[in-house]
């Protein structure tokens, strides 16, 4: 199972274990971790599943779409790392990925 | 707080789950039961008339949280079971099946039911192919008969019965809708966008029917399956499958019985607590003042559940949150994502931006100078900022406001 880490603002860490093809918004909620509010349950209506995905990962993730970019240009606090957590799948090929959370959403 | 002290939360959907939870990180300390007559984990609804429908999405990914987040968070779920009296004076709620719970505080999340169709009483409500769509349920009934070359009436022309259309034409069903309305969409968009939504439709190949009232339904011989639906301008549409969906009933019985306040919804105040001091109440099922609106209002809107459930589960925890966030709603149908925020009621002039031909466009519900409410279709970064220009009440320019070369932006003031 990919293993996925969560920073929230405060800087709590969650070191979680993602089942794969599950996105990290997912991932997010079954553990709890506050600071991921997903709203709209992952259909990128709503950008309350913001996170800024750690530089190292941000090359090697698939790029976003348009719905999703859409949402991005607009959401709270956003930076060039920012993605919705609703769109981003666990996979093999992203075991380890760190994940930040931003300030808006406490 | 004793550690045996109980809080239940009647009703398992979106407020429901999110109540439950949000109340143990909050801090209560006792046991916490989630009560829900459905047998399924508690799940997303919105997809229900989508992607499930469509068998795009599975039944685990709809489900909210998994139940080990349950385990996690110490709610026990009590799924499948109906509570039959709440009994106020003894705090005390008693189940369908005669089981008894004393709590110390108690949740409504009861949401709502389909409204019924009056037509459909005659018989055409136990039909096995005549459906109400709200439940996991109802969609796996209707999921056998959801197949290429089937004949659909759908009834009522709201998001329900048009996200239905959308799903089912692209199944390669042959879908008719009945609205009995002059047009779809009708109690909560303007004309111009109800008739963009009818033109998208028929040219996707719906039969859109506005202005007719169904009168009545021919059952087959042996009375268990619709063949036709009458309606009140002498038309009849034969028919494989009905779906009905003419709007939403707030489930307040339990509430009134026990002499909750209820008034086309149970009353809450802005931090979800019920006239009572050990009951709150949040989602579907509930009517509060609006601040923004400054009027009573009550909402079928997820976003709505889950920030009324989070006032909810810091009232049980003796604090205070309280509810101000702006009403909006989205619905999906084919590529058009339409996502709407405030409620358009008094609006004086509508001013539209973009273009409806270009499938790309936003419609301002103006009140004089202020944004009551906004619809956008596939334009996200619009839906955004509307949100600002109505929560905040920013007066606004009508002639900017309509020409698409001012970004919208630059008529806010710096966040």
């Amino acid at each position: 199972m990919p293993h996925l880490t969560i920073i929230e603002w405060s800087g709590k860490e969650h070191h979680l274990e993602a089942e794969t093809g599950q996105s990290v918004m997912q991932t997010a909620l079954d553990a709890l971790v506050p600071g991921i509010m997903a709203d709209c349950g992952g259909s990128c209506s709503c950008a309350t599943c913001h996170c800024y995905v750690d530089e190292a990962w941000l090359a090697r993730l698939p790029l976003p779409e348009t719905a999703e970019r859409d949402m991005l240009e607009c959401a709270l606090d956003p930076l060039a790392n920012s993605r919705l957590s609703c769109q981003l799948r666990m996979t093999p090929q992203n075991d380890g990925l760190v994940v930040r959370l931003p300030k808006s959403q406490i | 707080m004793r550690s045996n002290e109980l809080l239940v939360v009647m009703g398992a959907g979106h407020a429901g789950a999110e109540l439950a939870v949000q109340a143990r990180e909050g801090g209560w300390s006792g046991r916490i039961a989630l009560v829900g007559d459905e047998p399924a984990l508690p799940y997303h609804r919105p997809p229900l008339s989508k992607a499930y429908l469509g068998g795009a999405a599975s039944l685990e990914a709809l489900a909210l949280k998994s139940r080990a987040a349950y385990d996690k968070a110490g709610v026990d779920l009590m799924l499948g079971r109906r509570v039959a009296e709440v009994d106020r004076t003894a705090a005390r709620l008693r189940f369908e099946d005669g089981h008894a719970m004393d709590y110390a505080h108690l949740a409504f999340a009861t949401g709502g039911r389909p409204r019924r169709l009056p037509a459909a009483a005659a018989g055409a409500d136990a039909a096995d192919n005549f459906h109400y769509l709200r439940t996991l349920a109802d969609v796996d009934r209707i999921r056998p008969r959801f197949v290429a070359g089937a004949r659909l009436a759908i009834v009522g022309g709201g998001y329900v019965g048009l996200e239905v259309a959308a799903v089912a034409v692209k199944h390669g069903l042959k879908v008719t809708v009945l609205e009995a309305a002059p047009r779809v969409l009708a109690r909560v968009t303007a004309p111009r966008v109800s008739s963009f939504y009818e033109q998208v439709h028929r040219e996707a190949g719906v039969d859109v029917r506005t202005g007719v009232q169904v009168d009545g339904f021919d059952l087959d011989a042996e009375g268990r399956t619709v063949t036709w639906v009458h309606c009140d301008d002498g038309e009849r549409i034969a028919c494989d499958l009905v779906i009905a969906g003419i709007g939403l009933v707030p489930n307040t019985e339990l509430a009134a019985a026990a002499g909750i306040a209820v008034d086309d919804g149970i009353l809450i105040d802005a931090a979800s607590r019920s006239s009572d001091p050990a009951i709150v109440a949040a989602g579907d099922c509930t009517r509060f003042h609006s601040a923004l609106y400054d009027r009573s209002i009550r909402l079928e809107s997820v976003p709505n559940a889950l920030e009324q459930a989070r006032c909810a589960a810091a009232a049980v925890n003796g604090k205070e949150r309280l509810h101000d966030g702006v009403p909006w709603f989205w619905s999906d149908q084919y590529e058009l994502k339409l996502k709407m925020v405030g409620l358009s009621q008094g609006y004086d002039r509508l001013l539209l931006r973009g273009s409806p031909e270009q499938r790309s466009f936003s419609a301002f519900y103006l009140k004089g100078d202020r944004v009551l409410a906004v619809d956008t279709v596939n334009r996200v970064p619009e839906f955004m900022l509307a949100k600002r220009l109505v929560a905040e009440r920013i007066a606004v320019d009508a002639d900017r406001l309509a020409d698409d070369g001012v970004p919208l932006k630059n008529l806010l003031p710096p966040a």
